[in-house]
């Protein structure tokens, strides 16, 4: 179980975070790995913060619980680090995802950051240019599997496709595509 | 074949479902269980599951129509949660009483009040004393795995017993996780037909069900029903064994994980399993005799299995996600104590009850860790204060 990546994601309710774990917990079991996506329900009302995780390991593991110590933090939208220590737990080397147009330096400064790596993407420019609406969460899930190369582009972009074209247009669906995409080659880390 | 599948509780619970292929299935909408009955119903209107599907008003009626179909001869199942199952709880004694075979999944959910829709074990729990004979599972494979083995149990002659599935809500039944499904075929050889032993639209032989008795038979009625529920516990072992052989995955009464040498333990139910798992590796790494008790079959209860499996531990934490208000502790606490005073054996733990995770109240690595390390306290000191605390909650 030492290669067990426990991701923390941070969002507000709306911003398709608990599609993006459940998403992604499928595509790495398609990968033949090991892997949870357990979103955590609050009040379920749209712009409340809400918390969401990931798992992935090559091994079976069976922890039903939140994470406390992760070793990534994805910030969907960083508005929430008003309400929520979205540092709380991590570790020195953690990697923290942030969807902003700031820099790496410019984050650091602005979250008082003693510790961590960390990484940016302006996912929610991404949305609206390619979906025409701010829905960071498809570029959040390409620029996540850059910095935590669990699976393969291809095998994220498979299983978006797949389940994304029993619910949306084709069009929307390859604005999805084109989202992860572009997530996964514009996200930068220090 | 088996193949790899990634879902959540209730997918996998509805997938299941699928491959039982109920001839009724009668059910009312309740978080958390609503995207199963949901996908059901999916099934059912693109005419992949040829179900019989009865879009009840209320769990009163899911219950009473699944009641009508089983004792017609049909295979009848529904699924709730919480206040639902409350809502049919009117119906739960008759529907055990009266010998029908009945299958229902049950995603745990606390009651109300203040509201709330998180994960309790306080509707099955209350639920215990209904007659069924109810299975617990820690994930999604666990309840999928049950809800089939639950058909082979409840349609088997000697038993025709309703059986609960229960798996916790929102925990399990809203995460993905990955697990392996049967073939159809493979489920549907499993089980077989249906066979009634009375069926009520058998219009030749004609029979009256659910009739009255008077205090001159009553007791001889609920005397049956009571053997029978203490008898399916080898049945169920066997369904257990038929359904290894077939899955690769074994079950039995309850898990015992790294018991056999252990001094201390901790029995709890469902989803927290799992994280009691992790900790007793962890505590093991460390040298610290711990281990686990995972209860699966909670009615019938296990009792001399359980005494056998724990009478050599030196301390004893049975995990509850509800309280017995007023009671001398919870359901689980209450029984094996009870099973300690009937068991033939001296040896006994010490033994104490925590009430944890109330509605949806996360329970985590440290949580567990604290419950050991109060168990290496109570054993140094050699008894208890107090044998029922709450933990985790603020004083």
């Amino acid at each position: 179980m030492s290669d067990l990546i426990e991701i923390r994601w941070h969002s507000r309710g709306g911003q398709g975070a608990m599609l993006a774990v459940r998403t992604l917990a499928r595509a790495v079991i398609k990968d033949n790995k090991y892997a949870q996506g357990l979103p955590e329900f609050g009040p379920e009302r749209m712009g409340a913060p809400i918390k969401a995780y990931n798992r992935f390991s090559t091994q079976p593991f069976s922890l039903y619980c939140g994470i406390v110590n992760p070793h990534v933090v994805v910030l969907l939208d960083p508005s929430v680090t008003k309400l929520v220590d979205v540092t709380e737990g991590i570790y020195a080397d953690s990697k923290l995802l942030v969807n902003i147009e700031l820099s790496t330096q410019e984050v650091r400064e602005k979250l008082k950051l003693k510790n961590g790596i960390v990484y940016v993407v302006n996912a929610t420019k991404i949305a609206q240019e390619t979906l025409g609406r701010p829905m960071p969460n498809t570029p959040m899930m390409g620029a996540l599997i850059k910095i935590v190369p669990v699976i393969s582009l291809e095998v994220l972009l498979d299983e978006v496709a797949r389940e994304f074209k029993e619910k949306f247009t084709p069009r929307v669906v390859e604005a999805n595509l084109a989202a992860i995409k572009r997530g996964y080659e514009e996200v930068s880390g220090e | 074949m088996a193949r790899l599948a990634a879902l959540t509780g209730n997918n996998a619970a509805a997938e299941a479902i699928r491959q039982i292929k109920p001839d009724v299935f009668a059910a009312y909408p309740i978080t958390p269980q609503t995207e199963m009955a949901e996908e059901v119903a999916q099934y059912v209107a693109d005419g992949i599951l040829e179900t019989e599907y009865i879009p009840v008003e209320s769990e009163h009626s899911s219950m009473s129509a699944c009641i009508g179909a089983s004792l017609a001869g049909v295979r009848a199942m529904t699924a709730t949660a919480s206040c639902g199952l409350a809502y049919m709880w009117e119906l739960l004694p008759i529907a055990a009483s009266m010998r029908t075979s009945i299958v229902m999944a049950v995603v745990n959910r606390a009651f109300n009040a203040p509201l709330n829709i998180h994960c309790s074990h306080d509707d099955s729990m209350g639920a215990r004393d209904a007659g069924w004979i109810q299975l617990y599972s820690e994930n999604a494979q666990e309840m999928y795995d049950n809800l089939i083995q639950a058909v082979k149990i409840a349609e088997d002659e000697k038993i025709r017993l309703p059986v609960m599935v229960c798996m916790d809500g929102f925990i399990i039944s809203h995460a993905v996780e990955r697990l392996l499904l049967l073939a159809d075929e493979e489920v549907k050889n499993f089980l077989g037909e249906f066979k009634s032993a009375h069926p009520l639209l058998e219009v030749n032989n004609p029979v009256t069900l659910g009739a009255c008795a008077l205090p001159d038979y009553y007791t001889e009625h609920k005397k049956q029903h009571s053997e029978a529920l203490r008898h399916s516990l080898g049945k169920i072992m066997e369904v257990a064994d038929e359904y290894a052989r077939l899955s690769g995955r074994s079950y039995s009464l309850f898990e015992s994980y790294q018991l056999a040498d252990a001094e201390y333990g901790i029995v709890i139910l469902n989803s927290a399993a799992g994280v009691t798992r992790t900790v007793v590796d962890k505590l093991r790494k460390e040298g610290i005799k711990a281990g686990l008790l995972k209860i699966r079959v909670y009615r019938p209860f296990p009792a001399t299995q359980i005494v056998q499996a724990l009478k050599n531990l030196k301390a004893i934490a049975v995990l509850e996600r509800t309280d017995s208000f007023g009671g001398v502790g919870s359901p689980v606490f209450t029984d094996i104590s009870a099973a300690f005073m009937e068991a033939p054996t001296k040896e006994r733990p010490l033994m104490i009850n925590y009430i944890y995770g109330l509605g949806g109240r996360d329970v985590g690595l440290e949580d567990i860790e604290k419950v050991y390390a109060s168990l290496q306290v109570i054993n140094q000191r050699g008894k208890i204060e107090k044998s029922f605390a709450y933990l985790q909650a603020r004083e």
